[in-house]
């Protein structure tokens, strides 16, 4: 008896402590190894730093040559004083990794396709598509032409040495938490993973198109129609660089292939492939003004960079000082140096290019093999790749991919008859020509600039920015303001690429890139500011290249507007600048709507927000009742002028940019597509607004019975953490903002950095960015900027001299040296 | 008297053990202490139960109130979708607690058995 008792409760341990030491699935619920991730002394407790915790320590690492001093601020924002520069960079590297670690390798994992590795086969779609695309390729050939460049190969090589040591001093308690809760272990960096990063970077700025989408749009619309709804020029438009400006003489002339109307333009082709996208809103806002505008008589630079939100944020805010250079700002966790910032010089930022640079080609092979494809005459050879791809908890997945030479560049066939990325069947070829895919040093961008002293050296720095194309911004301490649409941009003729193209022979290749010294700049121009919002960088009827269509109009616009208005202006100008809410599609298209809202047919609920729209601000300002029905018209009337037309659209298929409707609305004319094909008679622009409106009044019913009429929560703006934890994530901000606002906060996206520099005497900078320095979601400083954020509200930015470390913002102090 | 020498005991060489051996360790140890100190089998698994009970549960009370319970929230939201630090401490406790409880029934069945 007592031995079966013993045996009993023994086995009941062990299969206890085997079921508390495992991470389980059941269904789509995930079980953590309670006993792990409970036990107070190597569990997740351990991450629960102390509010009080005491960052400071000494440590030494036979990497470095020389000493290196880290004061560590109030904000968690680390100084770095180094005796050799590299040495700062494999402290960056060490502080990334122990602040943002795990953020770090999921970013990577994901640019590389290798997410469902960690996460299971629910991401494998995800990841065959970033393999398709050609990221580890391209990532292999760019780690190689970095290892080109001494300098930026010694930068690389300590900042990786930097992580790895911080990786290695890894303990099991000590363990970034999410590595905890999912049940898996770091692996070492290496420069190829800042490269995945980079290109990642690259993915999200430069790698968005619809080639499918608009092959579809031209499939079933008339020419006449889809000029109209995808304008070229846009009638309404203030470019980057002004209208009327002389621009450098034409040296590449792309030719447009002969048969370009019979197998082009045509209207028959569709296409069942579908693209998975980085987001649309993808921009930013910079502006520099010249002194000659300011009250302190020293250029003022503003730069707001609009991406997804997530925890921990993107963004890492860092001082690097070394003898040979001194800049403060933002850096990239994974990237050496600082991307948006500046130095005792100068102060630089960006905005998206936006230009489309993926293509796709038609090929044609052989027979289902693809061993063969048709090119220039001939059957060419298929070079393979096999991507493997490991699965958590599954087998490996080899996914063979197909390349093509297409001139001179091997080109990955993305979609086949084994992917189509979306839900149809395609038994189409697609071969991508993307820039982003091409070797180049852009890491050097960033190192030049970080050490610029002068206009010229920015200049310089920038030509090493091929992709993703920027609108890069310059402001000098000696009063230079200067913008550059920087990048290395395919020469089109007009139409290139804005569908698929046929890949049969040479004809339709890029037939050159833009030529470094035809970039567009601007350099102290007279107005006095130079400025960008992801609109056209010029206008098409001066720009001899083809710039492609639905570039965003309308936040460009404000900012030029209120520039050119603007004098004696000081930093809280810009700061009120940067975070206006004020929508300027809605001051142009509300009289228009109010106007043909028959208010005689409304019952009194409809009434009611008739009248807040009426009494409607324009701004999208937190409280605003006004905002929301604005917006929940607009989309409604959105959809009633086009959802009849598209009754018979193929699945995937672009919907008009809303830019012409807009101006249609603008110009208050007979837009075609105002009446509803479906019905006998002709709807008038009354007709379709009263009938949206009374929609959208149903609707605000139901969110006004839910007490979320108001803009910031019907909105509800929310910063997810980076796997989706909805307790580490950040829900119903209450900020305002549109997409049409400089504000740029939308739903999961906006402003990710906010940036003022003000360059008189001792430089002056504020900023600020959604999150807060840890990436550990139970450390205090995890999402300690987001409320001050959400109000609009800026940090000094301090460039501290080594001089003032015991200033009380001083809190910590961490020593690095060599043995 | 035994009780209370068996708890401390169970108790001292669980956090000891805590710092070189993985978590299953106080299974180990609960075992141990149970073959060495005999009791009646119920008490010994009510001894080694909330000796670790409180060991663990205690340790993270003091971790957590350091904390200011900013992760106990978040991490009670996350597994019981519902925010309350004090379940997220009775769960670690109850963790810890049973599995030194079992172990030391089994160790304390390993003695009677011997005997």
């Amino acid at each position: 008896m007592k031995k079966v008792a013993f045996i009993i409760s023994t086995l009941l341990t062990v299969v206890f402590v085997l079921i508390l030491n495992n991470y389980w699935k059941f269904g789509n619920q995930n079980i953590p190894a309670f006993g792990k991730l409970l036990n107070p002394q190597q569990g997740c407790w351990q991450n629960a730093e102390p509010l009080n915790y005491d960052f400071s320590a000494d440590l030494k690492f036979t990497q470095l040559k020389g000493k290196v001093n880290v004061f560590i601020d109030q904000r968690l924002v680390p100084h770095v004083f180094a005796e050799q520069e590299n040495d700062a960079y494999f402290v960056q590297g060490y502080l990334h990794a122990k602040f943002r670690l795990w953020q770090m390798e999921l970013q990577t994992y994901f640019a590389s396709g290798r997410i469902s590795e960690i996460m299971g086969e629910s991401l494998l779609e995800s990841d065959r598509q970033f393999r398709r695309l050609g990221m580890v390729y391209s990532a292999e050939n760019t780690l190689k032409e970095l290892e080109k460049d001494p300098i930026i190969l010694s930068e690389c090589n300590a900042y990786t040495s930097g992580v790895n040591a911080y990786i290695e001093s890894l303990t099991e308690s000590s363990l970034p938490l999410e590595y905890k809760l999912i049940g898996y272990q770091p692996e070492k960096w290496s420069n190829f993973k800042t490269v995945l990063f980079m290109k990642y970077m690259s993915y999200d700025l430069a790698g968005f198109d619809n080639d499918f989408e608009m092959t579809n749009a031209k499939s079933f619309l008339n020419e006449t129609d889809f000029d109209k709804l995808f304008p070229i020029n846009d009638v309404i438009s203030d470019p980057v660089i002004p209208k009327g400006t002389i621009f450098e003489k034409q040296k590449v002339f792309p030719v447009i292939p002969a048969n370009a109307d019979s197998v082009y333009f045509e209207r028959k082709t569709k296409v069942e492939a579908e693209e998975n996208k980085p987001v649309k809103e993808n921009g930013s806002n910079n502006w520099a003004v010249s002194g000659k505008k300011t009250k302190a008589g020293a250029p003022i630079l503003c730069n707001d960079l609009h991406l997804t939100l997530n925890l921990p944020s993107v963004w890492f805010e860092i001082q690097i000082s070394a003898p040979t250079l001194n800049v403060y700002g933002v850096s990239f966790p994974g990237v050496p140096g600082v991307i948006v910032g500046f130095n005792d010089s100068c102060a630089f930022g960006f905005t998206n290019g936006g230009r489309d640079v993926r293509d796709y080609y038609e090929i044609k092979f052989k027979d289902e093999s693809r061993k063969e494809y048709w090119y220039n005459g001939n059957w060419e050879q298929t070079k393979w790749r096999p991507e493997i791809i490991n699965i958590k908890g599954k087998p490996v997945y080899v996914d063979s991919v197909s390349y093509v030479m297409l001139g001179n560049d091997l080109c990955p066939v993305m979609y086949d008859n084994t992917f189509s990325g979306g839900k149809n069947e395609n038994h189409n070829y697609y071969a991508v020509r993307w820039k982003g895919n091409d070797p180049s040093n852009d890491l050097k961008a960033f190192n030049l600039l970080n050490h610029a002293n002068n206009y010229t050296d920015f200049t310089d720095a920038m030509t090493f920015l091929k992709t993703p194309g920027q609108n890069c911004i310059f402001a000098g301490k000696n009063g230079d303001i200067s913008i550059r649409a920087q990048g290395e941009w395919p020469a089109k003729w007009k139409g290139q690429g804005d569908f698929i193209m046929p890949g049969v022979d040479s004809s339709y290749l890029w037939q050159g890139m833009i030529p470094e010294d035809e970039v567009l700049y601007q350099y102290n121009p007279d107005r006095g500011f130079v400025s960008s919002a992801n609109q056209k960088p010029a206008d098409d009827k001066d720009y001899p290249y083809y710039l492609g269509r639905n570039y965003p109009i309308y936040r460009g616009m404000e900012i030029n507007r209120k520039l050119k208005d603007m004098n004696d202006i000081s930093v809280q100008d810009m700061m009120e600048l940067q975070t206006d809410n004020y929508n300027l599609v809605a001051e142009f298209t509300t009289p228009v709507l109010l106007k043909n809202i028959k208010v005689s047919e409304l019952n009194p609920v409809e009434k009611t927000y008739f009248d807040l729209l009426k009494d409607w601000n324009l701004r999208n300002d937190p409280g605003s009742k006004g905002a929301t029905v604005y917006e929940l018209l607009w989309n409604n009337f959105y959809k009633a002028v086009y959802d009849d037309e598209y009754a018979k659209a193929p699945e995937v298929v672009l919907r008009p940019g809303e830019n012409s409707l807009i101006e249609a609305i603008i110009n208050d004319s007979d837009y075609k597509f105002i009446d509803d094909v479906t019905t006998a008679q002709i709807e008038k622009m009354s007709d379709v607004v009263t009938i949206s409106f009374k929609k959208a009044s149903e609707q605000l019913k139901k969110i006004d019975d839910r007490g979320r009429l108001d803009w910031e929560k019907y909105k509800s703006t929310q910063i997810n953490h980076l796997s989706k934890l909805n307790p580490f994530s950040r829900k119903n901000l209450p900020i305002g903002g549109s997409k049409y606002s400089i504000n740029a906060t939308v739903t999961t996206h906006g402003p990710s950095w906010r940036m003022i520099v003000d360059l008189s005497g001792n430089t002056e900078a504020f900023g600020i960015y959604p999150g807060g320095q840890s990436g550990n979601p139970g450390s205090k400083y995890y999402d300690e900027f987001i409320d001050n954020w959400v109000e609009g509200k800026y940090y000094t930015l301090w460039m501290m001299k080594e001089e003032e470390q015991n200033d009380n913002r001083i809190k910590w102090k961490m020593n690095f040296s060599g043995l | 008297m035994r009780f209370i020498v068996s708890f401390l005991l169970t108790a001292v060489v669980s956090y000891a053990a805590g710092f070189y051996f993985p978590w299953w360790s106080i299974a180990v140890a609960a075992f141990l202490i149970a073959v060495i100190i005999p009791q009646k089998p119920g008490i010994t698994f009510l001894c080694a139960f909330f000796s670790l009970f409180f060991l663990w549960s205690g340790l993270s009370f003091f971790i957590s109130r350091n904390n200011e319970n900013i992760l106990a929230h978040k991490l009670s939201l996350l597994i019981f979708n519902y925010d309350s630090p004090l379940i997220l401490l009775i769960l670690t406790g109850l963790t810890g607690g049973l599995v030194a409880g079992l172990a030391g029934l089994a160790g304390s069945y390993l003695r009677h058995r011997a005997n």
